[in-house]
């Protein structure tokens, strides 16, 4: 494919385009099922940024995450992080070199307790001290983790799961998360509480790549988006402009 | 009263290899969602093991203490590279296959196995050497010798170490982990792979001691020996719940119980018409009546979509 895919560079708001990003997409085709889910698309993550991916049901959005993690190998295209090619390394490599997937339905080990959990997410680490902290840390993040600790992930609501999963994949210390709809399934107030966490982690400089069904959420805390449709990147801008434009508002605000 | 307390002591010491062996087929099954069919060849194989590289040794002159040790080390050396094996050449090319595939292979190793034991080893009975003088204790009307003591005590010294490994380990949670979700394992950096591996070779490890165990317990050791050990430990690893280790510890002894019983009550409750070499056949009366009434074992609850 021609190197003219490249994604329109953000406008107004965001980090400006720094020379050498966290994570550059070029070109991905990922083959799922016999299906071409993903039909070469190409996007970057600047260290710092928060970036929202968006689209309908079955866009190839997931398809896309577990293509970066290692989950499902790329039929095509380069995912080039921290300047390396990925291709060849393997999802649990990926894992160790600070890539963190938060997959959607999040993937709790439901017959651990919530420590064990948080344990698993520090599995690629050795730092035993600096994993303890991690692990106050988060119990700080998440109180309601912390009255828990000890009680089978299984036991817990669709919320506190979520925030088990989040919290698993901080421990990795990642310098690339990446969270697959965290609002799915869950209570509006916990969707809330949920996104100002996102929102906190951000701050903290955390590059972050966001996948949503629910646009208008997603953009309210990103600096930029990307639209997919049927495996293609359709729109990508800053995340302003993509709430004040019309084809997403037609498609994804509900107006 | 003293046949009761006698049948308790031989079942138990019988449970507890059954229940080293149906742990390694819950652990593999677990983790997989496969039954290794051929472990109970590695049993034999373990029990081969031991047996050729004591009796050699003993013929060399090396002392006892120190024969016993070195081909058990042997014997699980060489049993964890025969389940690294298995694994990678039969199950491993199968992982995605189609269920019934690996089942097929795994019978066809197991059937591989038997017959390179009895190439090397013959098809004659093997007989256990006496090492020390294994004395006899009795205590209410009931005997137990110094071996069974030594066994039961071993494995439940092995059942308790393999626990702390799964529930206080970083490898151990890294194996439940991969038993719950595969994927998820490998979103936080575990190389599924080499967990398996592991698996394997510590069950293999169990199975090469079980070997020793049932060779010792009973002075004989037999190529064909792994085949009915295996199915009865499988059975043990059902009816405690598939997949749930506490259920593989727990089903073992039952059985164990359950078989000694039996066969010892079985002549008198039929009036002398079956004798207790009818012993075999409660094993697997237990396994239709577990699977007819209670498929997921007395422990286990998710049997129905891994099956």
């Amino acid at each position: 494919m021609s190197e003219s895919k490249i994604p329109a560079p953000p406008s107004s708001a965001g980090a400006p385009r720094a020379g050498n990003p966290l994570l550059e997409v070029r070109d991905l085709q990922v083959v799922y099922g016999g299906i071409r889910a993903v039909k070469g698309i190409d996007l970057h993550i600047d260290r710092g940024e928060l970036v929202a991916l968006i689209g309908s049901n079955g866009a190839g959005k997931t398809t896309t995450l577990k293509a970066l993690a290692g989950l499902v190998h790329p039929a095509g295209g380069q995912i080039r992080y921290e300047g390396g090619e990925l291709h060849s390394i393997a999802a649990h490599r990926r894992a160790a070199m600070g890539i963190a997937l938060v997959p959607e339905g999040r993937g709790v080990f439901a017959r651990m307790t919530i420590a064990e959990n948080l344990l698993m997410g520090a599995y690629s680490r050795s730092d035993k001290i600096e994993i303890a902290t991690d692990l106050d840390r988060m119990y700080a993040l998440f109180p309601r983790l912390a009255e828990r600790k000890y009680q089978l992930a299984g036991t817990l609501s669709g919320g506190e799961q979520q925030m088990v999963a989040m919290a698993r994949a901080l421990m990795s210390r990642p310098r690339l998360l990446m969270l697959d709809e965290p609002s799915m399934g869950l209570a509006p107030l916990m969707v809330q509480k949920i996104f100002a966490t996102i929102r906190d982690i951000a701050a903290l400089g955390m590059s972050i790549l966001l996948v949503e069904q629910n646009a208008r959420l997603a953009l309210q805390v990103a600096q930029r988006g990307y639209v997919m449709e049927s495996g293609a990147i359709t729109l990508s801008g800053s995340a302003t402009e993509l709430l004040g434009s019309d084809a997403v508002q037609r498609a994804y605000l509900g107006g | 009263m003293e046949i009761l307390l006698q049948q308790i002591i031989n079942g138990l010491v019988q449970g507890s290899i059954y229940a080293l062996v149906a742990l390694g087929y819950t652990m593999v099954y677990g983790i997989l969602g496969l039954i290794n069919f051929a472990h109970g060849e590695v049993v034999m194989v373990g029990a081969m093991l031991v047996l050729s590289s004591l009796t050699a040794m003993l013929g060399w002159g090396v002392p006892p203490v120190l024969a016993l040790p070195i081909s058990v080390m042997l014997a699980i050396t060489g049993c964890m590279a025969l389940g690294y094996g298995i694994e990678r050449i039969a199950y491993r090319p199968l992982r995605h296959a189609p269920r019934l595939a690996p089942l097929i292979t795994a019978i066809g190793v197991s059937i591989v196995l038997q017959n390179l034991a009895m190439m090397i080893w013959g098809r004659d009975y093997h007989s256990f050497p006496q090492l020390f003088a294994n004395t006899t204790h009795s205590f209410g009307g009931a005997v137990i010798n110094d071996i069974q003591i030594i066994i039961f005590v071993m494995a439940v010294a092995i059942m308790a170490g393999l626990m702390v490994v799964v529930h206080h380990t970083r490898l151990g949670r890294a194996m439940r982990a991969i038993a719950e979700n595969q994927h998820a394992a490998q979103l936080m950096g575990v190389d599924v792979n080499r967990v398996i591996s592991i698996t394997f070779m510590l069950g293999s490890a169990m199975a090469a001691v079980a070997g020793l165990m049932v060779s010792a317990n009973y002075g004989l050791a037999h190529y064909y020996m792994g085949f009915l050990l295996g199915l009865k430990a499988f059975t043990a690893a059902v009816l405690g719940g598939i997949g749930n280790l506490r259920g593989a510890m727990l089903g073992g002894l039952l059985l164990g119980l359950i078989e000694s019983l039996g066969a010892g009550y079985i002549g008198d409750l039929s009036g002398g018409f079956f004798g207790s070499n009818y012993q075999d056949v409660f094993a697997f009366l237990v396994l239709i009546a577990v699977l007819v009434f209670r498929p997921s074992g007395l422990l286990g609850e998710r049997l129905a979509e891994r099956a």
